[in-house]
């Protein structure tokens, strides 16, 4: 900054920066697997779970391919190295895995997403939303199930999911999102936990919203959760996920995969909500999310992935979709938030492999700090894709003059036919904006929120409604203190 | 809303020996000026003079440093107060330049705004109902499209748009002091007739006026108490109507000229 600049200038450096409400620590006896990564670790793993021989040998396979990959290094991101030996693969609370029903679950762990706002009291639950809570590497409850058998709709935890349908589980496993596809997901197929699954039946609407709840509780853990979605033809279901973990000085792996796949006509919208703990000021501690998210999308099927990024403090993320059949649609609406020493590199594949598909990519970057944010995007039209066509467009926002923010648009096009549009737009969250708005009498902190708020609307807009107010709180929290 | 405590006769602002810099660069030299509640007051001058910086400084405006003299706004010392205390105390300024936000609403802004300041005095806030009620009556004072409030704010509206927007806005904040800087730069004729008058609307016993602008003719829909002309960051001339028509007659540098300052003079031509 200038030195001229009189001391009671209000820096936007000083906006960013609101205290993280989530890191607090539970504490639950553990059944904590030693650190360390072998096939006997591996083997433990699927035996404590109780899984049949074909899966054992998945993730073995995955394991073997894994130990010949190498962690890739084209992402704008600066990761200290990860030992993956001195990391614990496995840690579940002790008490009873398996309830009868929610009143069996252990009280500490109630409270504790009580405290995270999401109870689990069949009194409590939210309207018209079904919830999978996972603590560490366990689902430790899912909540409407009655409501959803009625109507034929699967939605559980994983691992119950390999034990009840393991017909369904063998026949999806993998099939968007191959064992092999890339370093992390090569690790996640090796060695992971839980995560849920949802089917839903040809034809059906889910009656109520699907949500998982993530909470990383251990200490020297990974969380490696694996989600698969199955919209039968017709059918549609929303389907929201939360993150949350303590705040903690050393560095913790969450490497994720979602596979999703909509049958011919069927409709997912899938949003989250990423929120955890994003280190220090100093950059010291933090969630490393190193993410797979990918969706198969048939015949005139759609899905549509909406996140909103404020946590972590390394974000490698790349929600897709593969286009398959003719006149399927993909959709990615983001807003990343990225402050003090985050650094978020995330962005879209649209693969259009079928005629007339269609993809729109909004996506909305905000740093401050000195923090960086990448947009990393690819749009690869086949030359089967006759008429296929895409909008993309990518916003950036600055509060500061610390931060940075990139864009990498990656467009790939085989067929002469195709129509792509691209805007692009970088703009500073202007000092006379906030003296505009300070002016008629709001703080420097609402005027901060209000500006932001303002530029990632488009994607707010795509939240279900409950969530979208979060978002919103979340935003303006993400951000306190920033400026002024 | 009825807040003001100040009656007709009593200063309202009283500015003294102000000097304010932007960068280490002086631009106001020892200005001085009083306003009281229920008077109308025209700041004019030259491009350059400190008419612009006047109006942010009272608004608070983080980049310009105050280096001595003071304000003081009903009685208090202004320059204690951070932009939005001063602003919910009754300080408005219509900007020169309104600032686009975009993706929020006009309506949504200005219901956390006359939220913000009915908290500070004790009021309940506005619910969605109400704010739109007085919203409408006091876009009518301006005859302002009442489908800009769902618009973002300030985006692709027209000039003219803007500077209702501007007027719109303090008749809904309904301030103690109103600071209007340029108001009537870009308007044509018809616009500038109608805004103008909805200032005019909002004159009142116990609110004051500080109009900045370069050219008489807003002067002829808006007639003030007292004139100043501004120069080299002082007021050098302060009288009635007949000092705008004198300087639309003769023009700053003749006026400056023989007030000694050679350097605005030359400058104004």
């Amino acid at each position: 900054m200038n030195a001229n600049e009189p001391v009671t200038k209000p820096a936007v450096e000083d906006l960013v920066g609101g205290d993280y409400k989530y890191g607090f620590v539970t504490d639950v006896e553990q059944d904590i697997v030693p650190p360390g990564l072998s096939e006997d670790v591996i083997r433990l793993i699927s035996a404590k779970k109780g899984e049949p021989a074909w899966l054992l040998d998945w993730r073995l396979e995955a394991y073997r391919h894994w130990l010949t990959m190498a962690e890739p290094s084209w992402a704008h991101l600066e990761l200290a190295p990860i030992d993956y030996q001195s990391i614990s693969y496995y840690a579940a609370p002790k008490k009873k895995v398996q309830l009868d029903s929610l009143d069996d679950m252990d009280p500490e762990i109630r409270a504790t997403f009580d405290k995270l706002g999401i109870p689990l009291d069949e009194q409590k639950l939210m309207a018209g939303v079904a919830v999978d809570a996972v603590f560490d590497s366990v689902s430790v409850a899912t909540t409407l199930k009655t409501e959803l058998t009625k109507v034929g709709v699967l939605f559980m935890s994983f691992s119950e999911a390999v034990r009840e349908h393991p017909e369904l589980v063998k026949k999806y496993l993998g099939s968007v999102v191959p064992s092999r596809d890339n370093y992390y997901a090569a690790l996640n197929s090796a060695v992971f936990t839980d995560g849920s699954f949802v089917y839903i039946p040809p034809g059906v609407r889910s009656p109520v919203e699907l949500s998982t709840y993530f909470r990383i509780n251990a200490a020297n853990t990974g969380q490696f959760e694996r989600t698969l979605i199955v919209a039968a033809p017709g059918s549609y279901v929303s389907y929201l996920e939360g993150c949350t973990a303590p705040q903690r000085d050393e560095n913790q792996l969450h490497a994720a995969v979602v596979e999703l796949v909509a049958e011919e006509g069927a409709t997912i919208k899938y949003s989250t909500v990423q929120n955890w703990y994003p280190g220090d000021v100093n950059g010291v501690g933090g969630i490393y999310n190193l993410v797979t998210k990918r969706a198969r999308v048939m015949a005139g099927a759609r899905v549509s992935w909406t996140q909103v990024e404020t946590g972590s403090a390394i974000t490698w993320k790349y929600p897709s979709c593969i286009l398959q059949g003719d006149g399927a649609v993909g959709e990615f609406y983001s807003v990343a938030v990225t402050n003090n020493r985050q650094q978020a590199d995330t962005g879209t594949k649209m693969i259009h492999i079928g005629r007339d598909t269609r993809s729109t990519i909004i996506s909305k970057g905000i740093s401050a700090g000195r923090s960086d944010n990448t947009y990393r995007g690819l749009v690869h039209v086949d030359k089967r894709a006759a008429g296929a066509r895409n909008y993309t467009q990518c916003d950036s926002l600055l509060l500061g003059d610390q931060c940075g923010a990139h864009t990498f648009p990656y467009v790939n096009v085989h067929n002469a036919s195709a129509q792509l549009e691209h805007e692009a737009s970088t703009s500073r969250i202007g000092e006379d904006q906030l003296f505009y708005l300070r002016q008629r009498g709001l703080s420097t902190d609402d005027a901060v929120s209000m500006v932001v708020n303002g530029f990632a609307r488009e994607v707010l807009e795509e939240l279900p409604m409950e969530f979208a107010v979060e978002a919103r709180k979340l935003l303006g929290v993400t951000l306190e203190g920033s400026v002024g | 809303m009825g807040h003001n405590e100040h009656k007709r006769g009593e200063a309202m602002l009283e500015i003294k020996d102000l000097h304010v810099a932007i960068d280490g660069q002086e631009i106001l030299e020892g200005l001085s000026l009083t306003v009281k509640a229920g008077e109308v007051h025209a700041i004019m001058g030259p491009n350059g003079s400190g008419k612009s910086t006047l109006a942010k400084v009272i608004a608070g405006h983080p980049d310009y440093q105050v280096t001595s003299g003071s304000i003081r706004f009903k009685g208090r010392d202004l320059l204690e107060l951070e932009v939005e205390e001063r602003a919910r105390e009754g300080v408005f300024m219509s900007f020169q330049y309104p600032v686009e936000i975009p993706g929020v609403s006009t309506a949504s802004f200005l219901k956390a705004a006359v939220n913000a300041v009915r908290e500070h005095r004790g009021q309940t806030p506005l619910d969605a109902f109400d704010f739109l009620t007085e919203a409408r009556s006091a876009m009518k004072l301006v005859k302002m499209d009442e489908a800009l409030l769902q618009r973002s704010l300030n985006e692709g509206f027209s000039g003219g748009e803007k500077k209702r927007n501007e007027v719109f806005q303090m008749a809904l904040l309904q301030p103690s002091l109103a600071v209007l800087d340029e108001t009537d730069s870009g308007l044509d004729i018809d616009a500038l007739r109608q805004v103008a008058q909805g200032v005019n609307a909002l004159r009142s016993p116990d609110r004051g006026m500080v109009v900045i602008t370069h050219y008489q003719r807003l002067l002829d829909y808006l007639v003030p108490d007292h004139i100043h002309v501004l120069a080299q960051g002082r007021i050098v001339r302060s009288g009635g109507e007949e000092l705008a028509r004198e300087l639309e007659e003769q023009g700053y540098a003749k006026l400056l000229g023989e007030a000694g300052l050679e350097r605005a003079a030359a400058q104004a031509v």
